[in-house]
């Protein structure tokens, strides 16, 4: 973030090569309807419940949230694999497997503690071990 | 210097030449860097709500507590002024001040319009005794929606800093950087908001 | 200091009142005392020699890499005197607390001793360490001039510096956590340590956390974006590999941390139920999610000492580090690995049998890509020109120590063999056998190697070498023992015992301990002397060891532009090659070189965070609320300066460089 030479000479950013992507007004407007049409299903599905079945409902639901954060991706964050030498795009991958790793993990492992560890979670395991090897 | 057929063997050492290296270039990468630590904080509040989604306390849950129009009303005012500021950058890339910051504007205010949703909907939780001690599942609540909020708010403070700036010294290539580092900031907010109102609020009423 | 005490908040000073001066408790008197009159004596002496003008504008306010990273240096140094003394004051009660003796330390202090001893020398020893040395060498061996983000390497200086100061304030008012390094809750939550001593620590570490994840953010851009032309990824020295995986590790696990504590925090002020035992609080989770964060942080500590040893190896041994490309893969490896393995902390916690296999297998497959490391460092040695130069015998003494300390690893990954040795002094043993053998012997190394590129001269041999035989052998004599115990079942942190048959045990660790504090004892006079003697030990060619990456080329210490003219790189150990091929220096034709300007920004804005802290651990919230907003004041008021930067004349770039040639000719 640094000054110093008068950039206002320098005219428009689109002559430097290194400028950040940007949209253009087609994007943006695509991705705003794309977005609205992700976001008024699932809050469509959830509110008038035309869908008797909450484990399709809720699949359903996730998948348009899925689709809407990749809308955002490509529309609004210009993300591309050429951006930032592809540094963006690997940055951005392995922040996705480590939160999926964080929230796998700890899912996965609260679970576990809570259903051994917790009293009144189901019931307290403490069997005997099996009598022969 | 060194004659030309020792030079012709030798390799070059030193950049006598440097090219022209715009101030700045590491800005758009730094700051990407940082939405991602910045998303694992999130990942580990979804990850916690995650955990005490159910530790009700034998207190209020989802169901009982959540208001989806309210949320809708929410997610309208963020998505639109993710647009609006979308418009304010292809106002930025026309080299139009005052388009910019008439966008701007629009953007802060539907940004003020989602925290002050959101703030209403805190009190009036609180005053139905569901506020943040109640239960690990209403702590949770909180302080996912809540740091959400939190940046949404602080976004706001940049937005109108941002705004002074360009109003003294135009779309100067320093001010254009900072907004596009808010824009990336301003739209990672609404990413991070759809999986706010998918996981905690829709989901959590459909439980 | 007891907590029956806890007195009555006020509005103007919260709950900060006299009783929080220690003013009963002998020991903290009498090091307050010291503290006080070496502090006036460093005043006195600053103010006498003119200096405060000097320290202002060439070393507080500078944005300059090598500047900050000697600062980081001399941080970790002074907070190892502190962590040092409270490991003697442990194992002095532990080798004096038998047959019904109480010995010294009443639990409540013994407890913070614990506690500080971890937090002191994790936050604020290790970390200012790495960071220094990867600050100071980096952007040299990839030919820059400069980090990614000056001011804010500067700024994240001032907030670990100011993380440290909260910490050490807790010893002078008001007291510290009694929960150990990791302020496991419900212990640490409000109802069990309602006093200061949790708040201390988490605003100590959230203040530090934030200067360590913007500096990750810095140096991970630096590497990306910044390397000469020529310099791909594939021919980066090791160091400067080892720092980019480090960093990575540190924006992906910092961000764990700072919301962990968050939590805590909103539990301890709030009043909410993350981590209560009660309310639908589950405290377990709170040792998942450190633990998340806790094993990068062990990566990120031992990463870059592995890059100092690949360095030091090939350097001292004439010969290119064998296996680079495998280096670099298990270097990668080792940085995904450590984000699958945590629960191996807390295997005894309850996860059950399928959980605990998962990451005990993982736990032991993250030993292979290392073990690959000591292969490839035992390859450059072998059939080299080994010269023992002090790098290279912490070198060896690391490749002895810590191939025990990594076995021993491997035998604590084994679920059923952890529940037995889960918090038993054989793990402690364990965890300062990779850190010191691995961390430590590595930052040694990397001190006296890269000394004389800082500072002009080098450090003098002789007491390096009585410091690195204390060392070693105080290490051994100082923690076998703990081995021993622990595998007889004696469990971490007791402050008194009841079987006398340990005893002598603990009289052997302290012995070890005692070397120890020589070698400490030893590194401080080496210093001091190579001070005095400087201009005997001077360096003038700016490359005294024949070193094989760029910082080599430049003079000691380089000049505030690091390159007059940038390298071209064609091959690994690029400077190696310049040397090999004939490279020319080029004694004309400079241009202006455009370079940061100093700030005072930096040290403002972690003066207001540190004083926020400060006001939030003692309630003091008008304080707080003043302070915070100062912070952000002062932020957007930084924001407004545009005028960051300066050229270095053309004139001034010549004469430095005019003097670099007359010292070459000269040496």
């Amino acid at each position: 973030m640094s000054a110093g030479h008068p950039e206002a000479r320098h005219g428009s950013p689109h002559g430097d090569p290194h400028a950040a992507p940007h949209g253009s007004l087609r994007d943006y407007v695509t991705g705003f309807v794309l977005a609205v049409v992700l976001t008024v299903i699932p809050f469509f599905l959830v509110m008038a419940r035309p869908i008797e079945s909450p484990g399709y409902t809720a699949a359903i639901v996730l998948a348009c949230a899925l689709a809407q954060i990749l809308v955002h991706m490509v529309y609004f964050l210009h993300m591309t694999p050429k951006a930032e030498d592809g540094w963006l795009l690997i940055s951005t991958i392995f922040t996705i497997v480590l939160v999926v790793i964080t929230l796998a993990g700890s899912l996965w492992i609260v679970f576990h503690l809570n259903r051994n560890m917790m009293p009144g979670a189901g019931t307290m395991q403490m069997e005997a071990p099996p009598a022969s090897p | 210097m060194s004659a030309t057929a020792h030079a012709a063997t030798a390799p070059e050492f030193y950049v006598r030449e440097e090219a022209h290296h715009a101030p700045g270039g590491s800005t758009h990468l730094g700051f990407w860097i940082y939405l991602m630590s910045d998303c694992l904080v999130f990942a580990v509040l979804f990850a916690v709500y995650g955990a005490l989604g159910a530790s009700l306390a034998g207190g209020p849950g989802p169901r009982d507590l959540f208001g989806l129009e309210l949320v809708a009303l929410n997610t309208t005012f963020l998505l639109i002024s993710s647009i609006t500021y979308g418009f304010a950058m292809l106002a930025v890339y026309a080299g139009d001040q005052p388009r910019t910051l008439r966008w701007l504007a629009v953007t802060g205010l539907f940004g003020a319009a989602f925290v002050a949703v959101e703030l209403y909907e805190f009190s009036h939780l609180i005053h139905e005794g569901a506020g943040p001690q109640r239960s690990g599942f209403l702590s949770a609540f909180f302080a996912l929606v809540g740091t959400h909020g939190l940046h949404v708010s602080f976004g706001i403070v940049w937005l109108c800093t941002l705004m002074v700036q360009v109003q003294r010294r135009g779309l100067i290539a320093a001010n254009q950087r900072r907004l596009t580092c808010l824009s990336l900031f301003w739209h990672f907010l609404d990413l991070v908001w759809i999986g706010v109102f998918t996981f905690v609020y829709l989901l959590g009423v459909l439980r | 200091m007891a907590t029956e005490s806890i007195p009555e908040t006020s509005f103007l000073f919260g709950r900060l009142t006299w009783s929080a001066l220690p003013l009963h408790e002998p020991i903290l008197v009498a090091t307050f005392a010291v503290v006080v009159l070496g502090g006036l004596g460093l005043v006195a002496a600053l103010t006498r020699y003119r200096l405060w003008g000097y320290l202002w504008s060439e070393w507080f306010t500078s944005v300059d890499h090598k500047k900050i990273g000697v600062m980081y240096m001399v941080l970790g140094l002074i907070m190892l005197l502190r962590g040092f003394a409270d490991a003697i004051m442990m194992r002095l009660q532990q080798a004096i607390a038998f047959n019904g003796a109480e010995g010294y330390l009443p639990a409540h202090h013994y407890d913070q001793i614990f506690t500080a001893h971890g937090v002191i020398m994790i936050f604020f020893v290790a970390m200012p360490f790495v960071t220094g040395l990867m600050n100071l060498v980096m952007p040299l061996q990839i030919g820059a001039r400069d980090v990614a983000f000056p001011f804010l390497n500067n700024f994240s200086f001032w907030m670990t510096a100011g993380g440290a100061a909260i910490v050490m304030a807790s010893l002078f008012v008001g007291e510290f956590a009694q929960t150990g390094w990791l302020a496991y809750p419900p212990l640490s939550g409000l109802d069990n340590s309602p006093y200061v001593g949790v708040d201390y620590y988490i605003w100590g570490l959230q203040v530090a956390g934030v200067g360590t994840t913007l500096s990750g953010i810095n140096l991970i851009v630096t590497i990306i974006k910044m390397r000469c032309p020529g310099m791909t990824m594939m021919r980066m020295p090791i160091f400067t590999w080892t720092a980019l995986c480090s960093n990575i590790l540190i924006v992906a696990a910092f961000p764990v941390l700072a919301a962990a504590l968050a939590l805590l925090a909103l539990d301890r002020y709030v009043g909410t139920n993350f981590f209560t035992a009660d309310n639908g609080g589950n405290a377990m989770m709170y040792v998942n999610l450190i633990w998340i964060w806790g094993h990068p942080e062990v990566y990120i500590l031992v990463l870059p000492a592995f890059g100092i040893y690949s360095e030091v190896t090939a350097t001292f041994c004439r010969k290119p580090l064998f296996g680079y490309s495998s280096m670099v893969y298990a270097t990668v490896c080792i940085t995904v690995l450590s984000y699958i393995v945590w629960l191996h902390h807390f295997f005894t916690m309850g996860s059950g049998a399928s959980v605990n296999s998962f990451f005990g297998i993982a736990s032991m497959i993250i030993s292979i890509p290392t073990g690959a490391k000591l292969f490839n460092w035992l390859f450059t040695m072998y059939h080299g020109r080994i010269e023992y130069e002090l790098p290279m015998m912490w070198t060896v003494a690391f490749m002895l120590t810590f191939a025990i300390g990594g076995m021993t690893g491997v035998m604590l990954a084994i679920p059923p063999a952890d529940f037995v040795l889960h918090n038993s002094l054989f793990l402690v043993a364990h965890f300062h056998n990779v850190i010191i053998g691995g961390v430590l012997f590595g930052l040694f190394a990397g001190i006296y190697y890269w000394w004389p590129k800082a500072f002009g001269f080098r450090l003098e041999p002789f007491w390096g070498k009585v410091s690195f035989w204390c060392w070693v052998s105080g290490f051994w004599v100082a923690f076998m023992p703990l081995y021993v115990l622990g595998l007889m079942g004696v469990t971490r942190r007791m402050r008194v015992f009841d079987d006398p048959s340990l005893q002598i045990w603990f009289l052997i660790a302290a012995l070890g301990a005692l070397l120890v504090a020589c070698g400490i004892g030893a590194f401080l006079l080496q210093i001091g002397l190579s001070i005095w003697r400087r201009d005997e030990l001077r360096d003038t060619t700016g490359d005294p060891w024949d070193g094989r990456t760029l910082e080599w080329a430049t003079s000691s210490p380089p000049p505030a532009y690091n390159f007059a003219f940038t390298p071209m790189v064609h091959g690994r150990d690029a400077w190696w090659e310049m040397k090999a091929r004939g490279h020319v220096r080029p004694l004309e034709g400079f241009r202006p070189i455009h370079m940061p300007r100093n700030t005072g920004s930096g040290m403002f804005l972690a003066g207001f965070a540190t004083v926020c802290g400060f006001a939030l651990i003692w309630y003091i919230w008008w304080l707080a609320l003043l302070a915070f907003l100062g912070l952000v004041a002062t932020a957007i008021w930084h924001t407004f300066n545009y005028d960051r930067d300066f050229d270095i004349p053309v004139a001034e770039v010549a004469a430095t460089e005019a003097r670099r040639t007359r010292a070459l000719a000269g040496a």
